[in-house]
């Protein structure tokens, strides 16, 4: 197990090293950066360079980059969105309100999605296995930010214009954080109840019909006993892969829903930096992107490694 | 016959002892008529084949060009010849017909045009075919990129896999919105860097399940079978390997297009795709979000066509992989 | 005469299937006594493990049970609920599968799923669970059982598996033990120490089994009764020397013959022509005679009755008919045959 995590580690180390250096390099050689601006005259860019490290050769820059990035989490000042802010700041200020509702969407979805495939897999071809079934493959198929108008419009406005009481904000509102955030979450945690439900009931449907399950009903167990302490838990192993691709999922979703419904979170900061090419910005934010979702793979792993005793276990030997 | 002759042997007995023949279906055969039986898949099917031959002929239908703007023409709702009459695309907003109000009795607009004045049935359409190259491209990628890389890291095997598997395993670990971000700043948006962070992103999917089917074939007695009777590698890969993981690839690339599309909508909604005037269907629901609350009609047609097109590449691909794989299929 | 404790008769069960109705077993009877061991032969697909579904109550949920009844303790299994089922589930019947590999659950440890199984059907408490586990972990012969107690099942080699799968079936004392071919997928030294130990353990316990498999070397080791199955028919039942030394039907003769020889290696191996029929359209009249060398015409047109040979012992095939010619089986197969079964006796005898 030991062995198992550290060589997951080193991995993800140095996958973070590599982002790093891409993020880096683009930095150096990226075609609009402000220090390639052709109107600053010489001494400007001589000052500006100065300021920033720029005269030293590349190598240097090269390590104070990563020195900074690494100890202090230091990218530098923003150019234009909040011109010389300290960009670690801004995104210190913005960044537990992307985690938050990033959390809310994996957690309600999950649980949604899991209780939605067992319902499925155990009245397998009933009407209750198709209407699940179809409630995922509409999930997977309609585009999370088309959810969130969708939702926005209909339970946001119309709702509030037909009854004349705001049910649901249509934007988020900081001084009413969990009415304002139901919207939101909804639309964000629909790709993971639609992903999770699918998974989860082609896993287990597959479990339900394995000769270990047909051993514990062989045992005389009943059918919740089979269910809960045999069927659920080697379903469930599978569905922890899909973790990963929700995560990117949850962050592309984050982009959207923060646009759509008003909310000061880092998806939306990397949208506007992006129009206005704040490229500091740009790279802290990718950055954080990467971070979450390289310790998303590393908890998956250790997850595995939890829940699959022949992950954890070696083979003929104790743990 | 008397009691005595039916008890009579049957000596000659070779028309009795051949091996009975039962008709057997073929393995594409009873892939097909799975298929067939599938209702959502055909029905997945069949919508594909409608809305790809609208991208292509819909613009054509009217004699509106998807950028011409007309300052008198913005914002009216669909209306359309001979339906109008049945009350419904008739033009008409909060009670009062707009096209007669404005004086264009004679000017139809099926989807109704933009704040611009630009028709939407044409735009819809155009837009729609950015979503079919994309679709295109990505089972190109799967197809070439992905199948290749498989085929290559499980054949080959030894170091080369070590060393591809461990490249594969740091591509994977940085999230595709940061390539696509990155590829966006450097090349600016457009449908060169969308299509370029497909082609790094896209195939990593199909490569992995390429190159454990491989690795799992390579065991198999048929494969060792050919390999001593001297078969060259090309002919193992085209005749061994390549049929046998053939219906894997195919779902996959199938599954990796609604996800391709979805990216490429996501990002023009965002800004960071197409930029108009061109039309992509997520520039139009870009579009359309601006004025949801007074002319929801503007976004809808996008919406519809986008949300159907990637249900039914959905659907395709869960009928293909029920027909290939008969076991996940339930009676 | 001994007790009876099942009796099967005339039982059907079809498969609705994509392609249609496959009629898995088609009026089958047998009967199983106390503290016997009946063994159920034939090729796949001849039915003989749809029949023990039929008993444990887990059968598919694509199959029906057409007509017949299987009568345990005065109850018909065919009849009961999978809620009145429950109860009769590994407290009277247990069941040991073909593939250890996969039969137990591979994300729970070793003692758990024993111990599962005893606090099911027992009224012990948590603690005597555990000790009464230890027990059985003993009593099918694995060593260090509290070591091996905490393990997980990937940590065990398939024949230790295969103990496990039976202290499982043996925890709640069944009355009736059905093996279902219970070393096909073990190595040959592990396979006799597997039947060393189901034998041993039907001594001490006195067990009932039905003995699941195709291999009749395991048959003539195993058994006390034989009864042979073709094209979900059983077609000639009998003790396990009258099988053996006098076999009536063409598909059992074919079946013996069909034994690689190790004493006669320059006999060529019998192989039976052909292939099972296939039971979406069961063939008219007696389904080996297809394949039979010694096929008659009323073979093609009506089925033969079980005639019976002696008390014991009763065949399904028109040869045994008065009007029908003498046909011997051939002296080749028949010197193979019986040189096969004594060695097998020999080494079988208890």
């Amino acid at each position: 197990m030991i062995k198992y995590i550290g060589r997951r580690l080193a991995i993800a180390i140095v996958t973070l090293l590599t982002i790093l250096t891409l993020l880096f390099v683009l930095l150096e050689f990226m075609p609009g950066s402000p220090f390639n601006d052709e109107k600053l005259s010489d001494s400007q860019k001589e000052i500006l360079y100065e300021k920033y490290g720029l005269d030293q050769p590349l190598p240097v820059r090269y390590k104070t980059f990563m020195i900074n990035v690494i100890t202090k989490g230091d990218f530098g000042v923003s150019y234009a969105i909040e011109k010389n802010a300290e960009v670690s700041k801004i995104i210190d200020k913005r960044l537990p309100l992307s985690i938050r509702f990033g959390l809310q969407a994996l957690i309600l979805g999950s649980v949604v999605g899991v209780i939605l495939a067992s319902i499925a897999a155990l009245n397998r071809n009933t009407i209750w296995d198709t209407m699940t079934t179809a409630f995922s493959v509409l999930g997977i198929s309609i585009p999370s930010y088309v959810f969130a108008l969708g939702l926005s419009y209909f339970l946001g406005y119309k709702l509030t214009k037909a009854t004349g009481v705001s049910y649901f904000p249509m934007t988020f509102d900081l001084y009413k954080p969990f009415k304002s955030s139901i919207l939101p979450t909804i639309a964000l945690s629909m790709f993971v109840i639609a992903t999770v439900a699918r998974f989860m009931r082609t896993e287990l449907v597959e479990v339900l019909g394995s000769d270990y399950v047909l051993l514990a009903e062989a045992k005389g167990l009943n059918s919740k006993k089979i269910i809960f302490r045999h069927a659920m838990r080697n379903a469930l192993i599978p569905v922890v892969t899909v973790l990963g691709p929700l995560t990117v999922s949850l962050m592309t979703g984050s982009l959207v829903i923060e646009r759509v419904f008003g909310i000061p979170g880092i998806g939306d900061l990397l949208v506007t930096a992006i129009s206005v090419n704040d490229f500091n910005i740009i790279i802290a934010v990718s950055f954080y992107y990467s971070i979450f979702y390289i310790l998303m793979q590393l908890f998956i792993d250790i997850l595995y490694g939890i829940i699959d005793p022949r992950i954890r276990v070696s083979k003929g030997g104790q743990s | 016959m008397s009691q005595v002759d039916k008890f009579e042997r049957i000596l000659s007995t070779e028309d009795f002892q051949k091996d009975v023949v039962y008709e057997g279906v073929s393995f594409w055969k009873d892939v097909y008529l799975r298929f067939i039986e599938n209702r959502g898949a055909v029905i997945g099917m069949i919508l594909i084949a409608i809305i790809t031959f609208m991208a292509f002929f819909g613009p054509m239908m009217n004699e509106h060009s998807y950028k011409s703007k007309v300052d008198n023409h913005i914002n009216l709702p669909p209306r359309i010849p001979v339906i109008e009459k049945l009350g419904i695309f008739d033009g008409e907003r909060s009670g009062k017909n707009v096209y007669v109000e404005k004086g264009l009795d004679d000017v139809y607009y099926w989807f109704g045009t933009d704040n611009l004045g630009r028709d939407l049935w044409t735009r819809t359409w155009v837009g729609t075919r950015v979503s079919i190259y994309i679709a295109m491209l990505a089972v190109v990628i799967d197809m070439f990129i992905g199948m290749g890389y498989g085929l290559i890291s499980g054949y080959v095997g030894g170091n080369v896999d070590n060393v591809m598997q461990r490249f594969i395993e740091i591509l994977s670990g940085i999230p595709n919105l940061v390539i696509v971000t990155l590829f966006v700043i450097v090349l600016n948006p457009g449908i060169l860097s969308i299509s370029l962070a497909l082609v790094i992103t896209g195939w990593i999917g199909m490569s992995r399940v390429v190159r454990s089917q491989v690795l799992k074939l390579k065991e198999l007695d048929f494969i060792l079978a050919s390999k001593t009777m001297g078969a060259s590698t090309g002919m193992l890969l085209m005749q061994d390997l390549l049929p046998n993981i053939f219906g894997q690839v195919i779902i996959m690339s199938m599954f990796s297009v609604p996800n391709a599309i979805f990216y490429e909508s996501f990002l023009a909604f965002i800004g960071l795709g197409l930029q108009p005037p061109l039309a992509s269907l997520g520039v139009l629901i870009n579009d359309g979000y601006k004025s949801i609350l007074v002319y929801p009609h503007i976004i809808l047609p996008p919406v519809i066509v986008l949300a159907l097109l990637m249900l039914s590449f959905n659907l395709l691909a869960d009928g293909l992989r029920d027909s290939f794989d008969p076991k996940m299929k339930q009676h | 005469m001994k007790e009876k404790i099942l009796d099967v008769k005339d039982l059907c069960v079809n498969f609705k299937t994509h392609n249609g109705n496959v009629q898995a077993i088609r009026g089958a009877s047998f009967d199983l006594y106390k503290g016997e061991t009946l063994a159920i032969v034939g090729e796949s697909g001849s039915g003989k493990s749809v029949t023990t579904k039929v008993l444990m109550g887990i059968l598919a949920k694509n199959g029906e049970i057409a007509s017949g009844e299987a009568l345990y303790k005065g109850v018909d299994l065919c009849k009961l609920t999978k809620k009145q089922f429950v109860a009769f589930r590994g407290k009277e019947i247990a069941m040991i599968f073909q593939d250890p590999m996969t039969s137990l659950n591979p994300t729970m440890t070793i003692g758990k799923q024993i111990k599962e199984a005893v606090l099911e059907h027992t009224k012990l408490k948590r603690h005597d669970a555990k000790l009464r586990t230890l027990e059985l972990i003993e009593l099918v012969g694995i060593t260090n059982p509290e070591e091996r107690y905490r393990q997980y099942p990937h940590q065990l080699s398939g024949g230790m598996r295969q103990r496990v799968v039976i202290a499982i079936a043996l925890a709640c004392e069944p009355k009736i033990l059905i093996a279902d071919e219970p070393t096909t997928a073990l190595d040959v030294t592990i396979q006799s120490q597997i039947l060393e130990l189901i034998k041993s353990l039907q001594k001490q316990i006195g067990l009932s089994i039905i003995f699941i498999t195709h291999d009749l070397g395991v048959v003539a080791n195993m058994a006390d009764r034989v009864a042979v199955m073709y094209a979900g028919k059983i077609i000639e039942y009998g003790t396990v020397e009258e099988i053996f030394m006098s076999p009536a039907q063409p598909y059992t003769w074919g079946l013996l013959a069909s034994v690689p020889d190790m004493a006669n290696k320059d006999i060529d191996l019998y192989s039976i022509p052909g292939a099972p029929p296939n039971l979406l359209y069961p063939p008219k009249g007696d389904a080996f005679a297809l394949r039979s060398e010694y096929a008659l015409k009323i073979d093609f047109e009506e089925e033969p009755p079980l005639f019976k040979i002696t008390d014991t012992h009763y065949a399904a095939t028109w040869l045994l008919d008065e009007r029908a010619p003498k046909v011997e089986m051939p002296e080749s197969l028949k010197k193979r045959a019986q040189a096969m079964a004594k060695e097998a006796l020999a080494y079988g005898s208890k």
